[in-house]
């Protein structure tokens, strides 16, 4: 009874949590102005040029119509554009690129993170990373000089004893001629794909080393105390722990490959064409399209070729959007 | 009875601890055993699978089907060379170790074959390149006087560095101050709006760099009416490299601890004062390496210019008004030509420009390992080795002190093997 506290004399009114009120002074009003500022400026900027791309494209899209994506003749003069060639030659650059990096970059992320001894590591991310800056026409110097002399006669190989299928038949050549002229198997889908492939290996593998580094080190190291080998171990806990990082990284490489310009077209002969034989001479894509036309447009030519600029970048865009989404979903993304 | 238990109970505890038998130590010391992965088995198979692919490859091309070129000599015979690893390695061990063999092999292989490409694209490079860079008129000459039949001796490519310097400049005064800027306010100013600047900028970075090109011919020139120019070619740089350099800048500036921050509030300062303060010293290797790396890629592409630039064959430094040609535009108008010699002059140029990139690029590498904690490690040393100096000369002037009238060259001595 003595220990009771006596609660008459309350206050009347309950406390209530003090409203705090956030008071800045003037430099940081004046900063936050300021950086919403660059905000907005960057943000019109960007702004611009989409809008600014979508109506000039819309003009040319209005009167080329549902066609704009069946045509595959370049005639913008004439009322007569379409994406279907050059849309289908960039995927299939891109697609060509994708084969030949992925791998690479699976392989060589899995050397730097599991095999390689410490020192070896440093140097070669940076070579990486170097390989990366590396300009996209020295890349296409190589490809046109050095790749092209040495790839074709694989493709002649490739083309003579595979050429029933139809992805890697050439028109134009002799099936038993024991000597073909190299000149069919250079310009290829297949050179250019290479190129590009060599272009995005680095930004593949900068993103799939980041993943596979991020592997909880308890769950390797319980699968070597089970006795996986090291093939064990990548195959049961690194590849599953990376698999959205691996797609991400892809995905992000496939949108770098599609809007590659100078390498590809200092590579390729340009043809306006659905081309699916990627051993044969002749290819295009959207960008090479634009390098080559912008020159000689004609004001609605170069609406024309807006839009076919416009169809990539909602392309790449897509895919990059796609790409960050998986990324950001899957368990090694999700930390980062 | 139970006093007879009783002592089989105690008796045990009693007793001395029995070691258990053991097999009769060996005389000889213990060895360290060898844990390394690596066997002269493995060694042995991996030589031998090597030279029975060569071996077997020389045979088809030579006498059963003839192969035309290098590169399919090579893959044939690293074809060959896994199937007969494969076997041996099968001869004396079980699958899985058969599988983890050949996939280490493989892997191993991927990462040598693209840094054999990155070689392969350099060498290849400068080895063409290195023709024209020996005469010194390529970097003091423009091509106002040289055709393309003259020989290396005339014309050069000065033009094409100073448009390069001038037009990245022009893209750096830009992108530097607005991509730091809106980076702050995508950490420091949180929101809605924020957040969808963000995504904005995110989606131009899929932005083609060619298209980018494109909008600027579109209306710098074509509907303002602006000459093809440095200037039109430095926008069409800055359009393509805000939305990466911006990119870069926000990763970096999230990466800065929070509890940094909440310090630096807490002790009383505002917001700008702790960006200052705090957060930009904390980020400066970051930033400085997001943005050489940026740069690196502005430096080198070409299709923006390409398109907005024009072409020209003398110098021009004014960015305003005239054509004005860079480097990699100029790579890829002269490798075009049929004459080799300006393909030469191409690869020259390629070369300065690898240069250059590789310069930005270990500049990148030297700022970016100088990060606060490095540095502060170093001055930490740097303080320790001062008191240890102190420490020692006051060591040894008082024995320079006690045995100077002994002998004067002690001192000296003395001094060496304490500092040792």
């Amino acid at each position: 009874m003595g220990l009771a506290i006596e609660l008459d004399d309350a206050p009347a009114a309950e406390d209530r949590p003090r409203r705090i009120k956030l008071v800045r002074d003037t430099p940081d009003k004046i900063f936050r102005g300021v950086a919403t500022g660059s905000g907005v400026v960057v943000l019109s900027i960007m702004l611009l040029v989409g809008v600014f791309l979508s109506v000039r494209a819309f003009q040319a899209l209005k009167r080329a119509g549902l066609s704009f994506l069946t045509t595959r003749a370049w005639e913008p003069d004439a009322g007569h554009f379409g994406v279907a060639a050059v849309l289908t030659g960039t995927i299939l650059i891109a697609f060509v690129a994708v084969l030949i990096a992925f791998p690479l970059s699976t392989a060589t992320s899995l050397y730097i993170t599991q095999y390689a001894p410490d020192r070896m590591r440093s140097l070669l991310v940076s070579v990486i990373d170097l390989m990366a800056a590396i300009p996209s026409v020295v890349y296409g110097l190589w490809g046109f000089f050095f790749l092209q002399a040495e790839v074709a006669p694989v493709a002649a190989w490739i083309s003579r004893h595979f050429g029933w299928i139809p992805l890697f038949r050439v028109d134009g050549v002799q099936k038993d001629d024991p000597l073909p002229s190299m000149t069919v198997f250079t310009g290829s889908t297949l050179i250019a794909g290479l190129v590009v492939g060599m272009m995005i290996t680095p930004v593949v593998t900068s993103i799939m080393r980041e993943v596979f580094s991020q592997v909880p080190i308890g769950e390797r190291e319980g699968a070597f105390a089970l006795g996986a080998t090291k093939w064990g171990v990548i195959r049961s806990v690194v590849l599953p722990f990376g698999k959205g990082g691996m797609i991400g990284g892809t995905m992000l490489g496939l949108g770098r490959a599609l809007g590659e310009t100078i390498a590809v077209y200092m590579i390729i002969t340009p043809v306006f064409a659905v081309q699916p034989h990627i051993l044969q001479s002749g290819a295009i894509s959207v960008s090479s399209l634009i390098a080559l036309h912008f020159a000689e447009a004609s004001p609605f030519g170069l609406s024309a070729l807006m839009a076919a600029g416009l169809t990539l970048f909602l392309l790449t865009l897509m895919i990059n959007f796609a790409a960050s989404s998986v990324v950001a979903r899957s368990r090694s993304g999700a930390s980062s | 009875m139970t006093e007879l238990a009783q002592r089989e109970v105690v008796e045990p505890l009693v007793a001395s601890t029995v070691l258990p038998r053991t097999h009769a130590r060996p005389d000889t010391a213990e060895v360290r055993r060898f844990t390394s992965g690596v066997r002269i088995g493995d060694l042995l198979a991996l030589l031998g699978a090597a030279a029975a692919a060569l071996a077997l490859t020389t045979l088809i091309s030579s006498q059963i089907a003839p192969m035309r070129g290098v590169l399919a000599f090579v893959v044939v015979a690293y074809a060959l060379f896994l199937v007969v690893y494969a076997v041996l390695v099968s001869l004396d061990e079980t699958g899985p170790v058969v599988r983890d063999r050949v996939i280490a092999v493989l892997v191993q292989s991927g990462a040598f074959l693209l840094v054999g490409t990155l070689a392969s694209v350099l060498v290849y490079t400068v080895g063409r390149g290195f023709r024209s860079m020996l005469h010194l008129n390529m970097f003091t000459q423009d091509m106002t006087l040289a055709g393309p039949l003259d020989p290396l001796t005339r014309g050069g490519v000065m033009h094409a560095i100073v448009g390069t310097l001038i037009q990245i400049s022009i893209a750096l005064a830009i992108t530097i101050p607005l991509g730091v800027t809106t980076a702050l306010f995508l950490s420091e100013v949180p929101g809605r709006f924020a957040r969808f600047v963000r995504t904005i900028v995110e989606a131009m970075t899929a932005l083609p760099s060619i298209v980018a090109g494109l909008f600027i011919l579109a209306t710098f020139v074509l509907m303002l009416g602006f000459d093809k120019s440095g200037l039109a070619a430095g926008l069409a740089i800055t359009v393509m490299m805000l939305p990466i350099m911006i990119r870069a800048a926000d990763v970096v500036f999230r990466l800065v601890p929070h509890t940094l921050k909440e310090a630096s509030l807490g002790l009383g300062a505002g917001q700008l004062r702790t960006v200052l303060h705090v957060v930009l010293p904390t980020s400066r290797s970051g930033l400085t390496t997001a943005i050489i790396l940026a740069t690196a890629r502005g430096i080198g592409e070409t299709s923006p210019v390409l398109l907005t630039a024009g072409f020209t064959a003398s110098l021009n430094a004014n960015p305003l008004s005239g054509p004005m040609v860079s480097l990699p535009l100029l790579t890829f108008q002269f490798v075009k030509s049929p004459q080799q010699t300006m393909v030469d002059r191409g690869f020259g140029a390629a070369v300065v420009l690898m240069g250059l990139v590789l310069v930005l690029f270990v500049l990148a590498r030297v700022l970016g390992s100088q990060d606060v904690a490095k540095r502060a490690a170093r001055r930490q040393r740097r303080r320790a080795r001062a008191v240890r100096r102190q420490a020692l000369t006051r060591r040894a002037a008082a024995l320079v002190r006690r045995s100077a009238p002994a002998d004067p060259d002690h001192s000296g001595s003395s001094h060496r093997s304490t500092s040792a």
